[in-house]
């Protein structure tokens, strides 16, 4: 079992080095969206085409998916429909089997994070190889992803360097950048030459041309599709979208919110493996949607909302709670605040619902997010299902955050709330006995010097300086 | 804009209790400026802390009050934009689909956030009485984003001759109150509050003003206790002797605008 989320955030909260780190990378991200953006009026124009365009293919998700699947399979992508990750996995398992593949190497993808899929290739004797620079940092330290585009973002480049030199001895020690890139590159070269199976993830599924979109800056992404004799793409089957002339205002709104970039160094555009007469390309190309739990989000036209993410990592990047913790300490895959309204959805309140408790509801989410999903609005919605008092939308865990000590608390407020005449008595008491109150128990107190109850409430003075009452 | 001479005033269960100084100072400000300000008694509070909580229901009967008791048709004035934002915006998709729709939608229409109301209504000018003063504004999320009036605190300000105004490193950042949050995740709490009040106090002002009193009461018990390990800049538990006294913008007019 993974410590509790109040161990994992005291313990980053104590480092202070990667608290350091973490925050500095933000404010430079955040600084870079904005400079990125200079025109609020196109920003505003350009958010709300994005929520259309994906709010549009959500509300046609399933004839969207079969047309996707009908012009793949006409383009030569071999379509797969995987409705748990277990089923992905054992599907990805599969092809590399028939392929006699004993490694396939790896773009960066966090459908394959959510899978589980490095693991599960690992036990069944399959070696993952992660070609990204962070996620193959990350593969050398043995973590997971802090952050769903910048996925090393929390280590600085002495702990990148002194990884380097415990993996790769025979280079010689360097801590500059561009000294690390280069062994980094030395190593996947010989990854790239040799290998028989590429693995990608999938920024944008277009229906009615059978093209799988993916944006990256390393060119290892475009090695992975082209280089081996198949390529493996994963999907979640939130990702379609209709029509080719939709996606240049979404890849515009996703590099420029990530990263400040107006485009990615390589935009790939996958429409088929290697044609009659063609010298390189895959032979195969596979297309693995991804359910695991989309479709029951999706059935809720509130947290439907959710499905519209294009994964641009902006919300985290301007979240002072993400700002303060990273994302290790969430324990998802999904940090931030999607990953709080995403996990307690895909893994149920019962496990994950503390997350939706782990914002201020400060907005900052929700009006940087460029397909402007109310976050913070479906975090209290997820709130309210923990508790049991929303619609019910088959949110699993539903209500299991209810306690008997907080269901009392709340209804004696409500009871002092809704009764004028039980809330004039309750402040009248608390005014006078001002003194006596034990205001300054709990956590509120730990960090700061309690409130002091005035001596005589609003209502009061209102009254005594003859503010008329009706 | 003509305004009404007739204005509710609904003072938010915090200032009742704990600033009823500032929810005064706004009445009277208000009054001066020829309004009739109706403080109705039956009010208590918006129902906040419940709705984000996730305990609807009794968001619901607490704001059904209010409902019940804001009847008339004038504008009703509100000093927190928390509170404003939880009336205008959430009220209408709290009672969506209810008997009560109606009325939580005709009241959401006369909320107004007081600093916007004083400043672009009544276009609030007087002269400034006291002496130069540096105060740090600190603006509530609610009034930057789910209301977006922060710009009136600062206009209203900038009207006071002998004010200079300054605002905080960061000071689009969230100061960590966030009602229950507060209370519910006390470590990440305290690490936004820390970083805040060393902020504010790296201004160097010697009033901290806002239009929220859930941040002022944060930030003023954070500044008097002294900052934390928890926050990134700040030494454990050292309360600054030039810690700036902490006030609701209310207040502030209306000391350096009212000859006693």
């Amino acid at each position: 079992m993974p410590p509790e989320f109040s161990v994992r955030v005291g313990q980053a909260l104590d480092n202070e080095r990667l608290r350091r780190n973490i925050r500095r990378t933000m404010d430079g991200l955040v600084a870079k969206r904005r400079q990125a953006f200079p025109d609020t009026h196109e920003l505003t124009v350009l958010r709300r085409r994005g929520k259309l365009i994906r709010g549009q293919a959500l509300a046609n998700l399933p004839d969207l998916l079969l047309e996707l699947e009908a012009n793949c399979e006409r383009n030569g992508i071999q379509v797969h429909w995987a409705e748990t990750a277990a089923e992905g996995n054992a599907l990805v398992l599969d092809l590399l089997r028939r392929q006699g593949a004993r490694r396939v190497i790896k773009g960066k993808s966090m459908v394959s994070e959510e899978m589980g899929l490095n693991h599960y290739l690992e036990a069944q004797g399959i070696q993952a190889v992660e070609t990204d620079l962070g996620e193959f940092i990350l593969q050398l330290a043995g973590e997971r992803p802090s952050h769903i585009i910048a996925p090393a973002i929390h280590k600085d480049r002495g702990e990148i360097a002194a990884l380097f030199a415990a993996h790769f001895p025979e280079y010689p020690h360097t801590e500059d950048i561009e000294g690390l890139t280069a062994i980094a590159r030395r190593i996947m070269r010989e990854h790239f030459g040799q290998a028989v199976a590429g693995l990608s993830g999938v920024n944008f599924a277009i229906a009615e041309s059978g093209t799988l979109c993916l944006v990256e800056n390393e060119g290892n992404g475009r090695l992975c599709t082209t280089a081996p004799d198949i390529h493996i793409a994963v999907c979640g089957i939130e990702k379609v979208i209709a029509r080719l002339d939709q996606l240049p205002p979404l890849l515009t709104l996703l590099t420029r919110s990530a990263t400040g970039q107006p485009i990615t160094t390589y935009v790939n555009l996958i429409s088929g493996p290697r044609r009659e007469g063609e010298r390189d390309g895959p032979r195969e190309v596979h297309l693995v949607l991804l359910d695991n739990g989309r479709s029951r989000i999706h059935r809720d036209q509130q947290l439907r909302a959710t499905l519209r993410c294009i994964r641009c990592g902006a919300c985290m990047n301007h979240c002072p709670v993400y700002s303060r913790l990273g994302g290790h300490a969430y324990g998802t895959v999904y940090p931030g605040p999607i990953g709080s309204v995403l996990e307690p959805q895909l893994q149920g309140l019962d496990r994950q619902g503390e997350l939706a408790e782990a914002s201020s509801l400060c907005g900052a989410c929700g009006e940087v997010c460029p397909v402007r999903i109310p976050l913070p609005g479906l975090l209290r919605r997820l709130r309210a299902e923990g508790v049991g008092d929303g619609p019910d939308a088959g949110v699993p865990g539903q209500g299991s955050r209810r306690k008997v000590l907080h269901r009392l608390i709340w209804s004696l407020w409500r009871q002092a709330h809704a009764h004028p005449p039980l809330y004039w008595l309750m402040t009248r008491l608390a005014t006078r006995l001002r003194r006596l109150l034990p205001i300054g128990l709990g956590p509120w107190a730990r960090t700061r010097t309690p409130p002091v109850i005035a001596p005589r409430s609003l209502h009061e003075l209102a009254r005594a300086e003859g503010f008329a009452h009706e | 804009m003509p305004h009404s001479a007739r204005v509710y005033f609904f003072g938010t269960c915090l200032i009742d209790l704990i600033f009823p100084q500032a929810g005064l100072a706004a009445m009277r400000l208000l009054r001066r400026e020829g309004l009739e300000v109706i403080f109705p008694q039956g009010q208590t509070c918006c129902g906040q802390p419940a709705y984000n909580s996730g305990y609807d229901a009794a968001a619901r009967a607490v704001a059904r009050q209010q409902l019940a008791t804001f009847p008339e048709d004038y504008p009703i004035l509100v000093p927190s934009a928390s509170c404003a934002g939880m009336m205008k915006v959430q009220y209408p998709k709290l009672f969506a689909g209810t008997a009560d729709e109606e009325r939580a939608l005709h009241l959401a229409a006369r909320v107004h956030e007081l600093t916007d109301y004083l400043a672009r209504v009544l276009d609030w000018r007087r002269p400034d009485l006291g002496p130069p003063l540096k105060v740090v504004l600190h603006h509530s999320c609610s009034a930057r984003r789910e209301m977006g009036v922060s710009g009136a605190a600062a206009d209203l300000l900038a009207r006071l001759a002998n004010l200079e105004v300054v605002e905080p490193d960061h000071t689009h950042e969230c100061c960590g109150f966030g009602g229950t949050f507060a209370v519910k995740q006390p470590e990440i709490s305290a690490a936004m509050a820390a970083d805040k009040a060393a902020a504010i106090l790296a201004t160097g002002a010697r009033v901290l003003v806002g239009q929220d009193c859930g941040c002022l009461l944060n930030l003023g018990g954070t500044l008097a206790y002294g900052l934390t390990a928890k926050g990134l800049t700040a030494s454990p538990r050292t309360p600054d002797p030039q810690a700036p006294v902490v006030k609701h913008i209310a207040e502030l007019l209306w000391e350096r605008t009212h000859a006693p």
